[in-house]
């Protein structure tokens, strides 16, 4: 392997790197929010949007990224809706996460027994403030596990926003490629860049997990 | 024992969930000080009706009144009225992510906006009343059903209620566990609580009630003293009832 | 819009090209699955085995594959292979080969959580019974092992599906592709064909995941007692 050359183009992938992981994070908190607003709305059976909501999850989770992506950077200026590829790659990842954040945070709140709430009702606290002292401390700390899963996932999704132009690890691996023919330490180096986004992540959900855990409480 | 005021006065209550009635007129009134037993078989609605009362069910037709006034004819508010009707479930539904002190004090410091360490006293002359002093920083799931039982009575005495409601608060104990909650509710009614309480315990119906009420498919079947009623029941559903609970060899 | 480039997809065999295009895809998730399904049972047998050094390897090869987006994966084995080997594989075999490894590691996942969630005092309440231990195997593991695993495994199908659309990006000349194809064909006489052309595919692509995923939820409902 060619020492000389991996030091040369470091920058280029920590550079690639910062954006994956700008973009990631945004993505990311947007498909929190997503998630979240879904989830209540399911919760609660809000009439009609409760349809929306599925609807939107289906068409989420059952299309891939890169078709999103497609449509969004190729199909929709044509009727007059141009946006940048950064926006591009944000509103896929949000839409995206947001069925698979809105699935986590659902199954937290449905965990929680409906005697719970009632029993919170009838020390005479307000069913907002329920809510907020009973049942989402108890539902988040279901959700935890699923909701690092899901970041873990969209940040994977990321290695696709090279399709619209936005100059991400891959697209610098396969630049290098292409241009020097220096497959094994392009690749070499995506491992590596992959590896130092993901392995930390991975690894602080796995601690998060065991610590959070339903039955840990007490432990 | 009983005083005269009345605290809660039930008329002609009516719920049903839409295949036919499970409460079909109810009608009683509980005085201050009064324990009131209501027995009768699994599925006659003694659960529903304490629900009902707590405002957990919403009813068909009737009127509760609670202090005279009306909590059903939708202006009460429910919060308010839940501070003054406790309620101790089967499942004791202590929160899982909260200290037995925490359990206790969400109510006081939430609900009635008191200070922690005013609370904080009650919780413990409480919790002592019920030996349990030394778990208040623990966990639920580090306690036993016994245990757990009588923190979820404690919470809700805490918001010094004019009334409480206990829901077969013994059903999903271990027998040898059983004694130590109803102690507790002995103690209670003892020491002049309004109680009204479901249960299968029939000896300590007999022992506990000033009032028994017999319930079946509905409705209110037969009403008296415990002795009246555990020695000489005046209808044959009471009698029939009653009987499910001895034993002969054949 | 007077001019609806939607009529785009029905200029001469355009539509079934995209057709053509997709079955492309789903021929190398099936194919991928179908391996997967075979090596992920065998790969959950033999992490079961409380060997230091299976478990070691075992665990290494799921959390690396785990780990990595697989168009890295892709990657590695289109581009790395043949140049560090002189292997030269197609994008379609490539594709194989990784959704076949990526499918192998998620499905032994399964089929080991599946085999450990039988709880011991199932083979003993069956050894009670006087059966033997192929008997315990056949008549009480395997049937509930299976109820929890092919909900799993079917949802694996629809993931492997989504996640075949990255072979455009080696270069396998799938439904992307083929669109690209008739949009670059048409870009004077339909200009606006991007936008249907991109949005068929994406209800195409629901199409074919849509139908399975429900097919999991209903088997899972069903069989959740």
């Amino acid at each position: 392997m060619d020492v000389g050359f991996i030091t040369k183009y470091v920058p280029l992938y920590i550079e690639a790197a910062k954006l994956t992981l700008r973009l990631g994070v945004i993505g990311i908190l947007l498909s929190l929010a997503v998630g979240l607003v879904c989830s209540l709305v399911l919760y609660y059976r809000v009439p009609v949007l409760r349809r929306l909501v599925s609807i939107y999850i289906e068409l989420s989770r059952n299309t891939p990224l890169l078709v999103q992506l497609f449509f969004l950077y190729f199909g929709l200026p044509k009727i007059g809706i141009r946006i940048s590829s950064e926006t591009c790659a944000i509103i896929g990842l949000a839409f995206l996460g947001g069925s698979y954040m809105a699935e986590a945070f659902r199954s937290g709140l449905e965990a929680i027994e409906k005697s719970q709430m009632e029993s919170a009702l009838s020390i005479g606290l307000t069913h907002a403030q329920v809510m907020r002292y009973v049942i989402f401390p108890q539902a988040l700390a279901i959700s935890v596990p699923g909701l690092c899963a899901n970041m873990i996932f969209l940040i994977k999704e990321t290695s696709v926003f090279s399709v619209v132009a936005l100059p991400d690890l891959m697209y610098v691996a396969k630049d290098l490629i292409g241009l020097y023919y220096k497959t094994d330490e392009a690749l070499f180096m995506l491992v590596i860049a992959y590896l130092i986004l993901l392995l930390p992540i991975s690894i602080l959900a796995a601690a998060l997990e065991r610590r959070l855990r339903y039955a840990g409480f007490g432990n | 024992m009983s005083e005269e005021t009345t605290l809660l006065e039930i008329r002609h209550l009516r719920k049903d969930y839409g295949n036919g009635a499970v409460l079909e007129d109810i009608s009683l009134e509980l005085k201050k000080g009064e324990v009131l037993v209501l027995i009768g078989p699994s599925g006659c609605g003694k659960s529903t009706f304490l629900r009902c009362i707590n405002g957990l069910e919403p009813i068909q037709s009737g009127e509760i009144l609670l202090d005279g006034a009306s909590i059903t004819d939708g202006t009460a508010k429910w919060s308010e009225v839940r501070q003054k009707i406790g309620m101790v479930f089967q499942s004791y539904e202590l929160f899982p992510h909260m200290t037995v002190m925490d359990n206790i004090l969400l109510g006081p410091m939430k609900v009635q906006k008191r200070n922690r360490k005013e609370a904080e006293e009650d919780a413990c002359q409480l919790l002592e009343r019920v030996g349990l002093l030394d778990k208040k920083d623990a966990y639920p799931r580090q306690l036993s059903g016994g245990q757990k039982q009588r923190v979820a009575i404690v919470r809700a005495l805490i918001m010094k209620p004019e009334i409480m409601l206990f829901d077969e608060v013994t059903a999903a104990l271990d027998p040898e566990m059983v004694r130590e909650v109803l102690d507790v509710m002995m103690e209670l009614a003892g020491s002049g609580s309004t109680m009204m309480i479901v249960t299968h315990e029939m000896q300590f119906a007999r022992a506990a009630a000033d009032r028994v009420i017999f319930l079946d498919g509905g409705e209110i079947v037969e009403t008296g003293t415990p002795d009246e009623f555990f020695d000489s029941p005046k209808t044959d559903r009471a009698r029939k009832f009653l009987n499910t609970f001895t034993f002969e060899k054949k | 819009m007077q001019d609806l480039g939607i009529r785009v997809l029905f200029m001469g065999n355009n539509f079934l090209r995209l057709l053509g295009g997709l079955w492309i895809t789903l021929k190398i998730s099936l194919l991928a699955v179908a391996l997967s399904v075979v090596l992920g049972t065998l790969l959950g047998a033999v992490m079961t085995i409380k060997h230091p050094v299976i478990r070691a390897v075992t665990r290494f090869y799921l959390e690396f594959i785990r780990i990595m987006p697989q168009l890295v994966l892709l990657f590695l084995v289109y581009f790395g292979l043949t140049k560090s080997f002189g292997i030269n594989l197609s994008g379609q075999v490539s594709a194989v080969i990784v959704f076949t490894l990526w499918g192998t590691a998620e499905m032994g996942d399964l089929v080991r959580g599946a085999l450990i969630s039988i709880p011991a005092h199932q083979y003993e309440s069956g050894a009670a019974l006087g059966l033997t231990k192929a008997q315990i195997f056949l008549y009480i593991v395997i049937p509930q092992t299976l109820r929890r695993l092919v909900p799993l495994a079917i949802n694996l199908t629809t993931r492997m599906i989504k996640t075949t659309s990255l072979i455009v990006m080696i270069g396998v000349v799938e439904v992307l592709k083929v669109a690209q194809q008739i949009i670059e064909a048409n870009r004077y006489t339909v200009p606006d064909a991007a936008l249907w052309i991109y949005g068929t595919i994406f209800f195409l692509y629901f199409l074919a995941c849509w139908p399975i995923s429900l097919l999991a939820s209903w088997l899972e409902k069903r069989w959740k007692n």
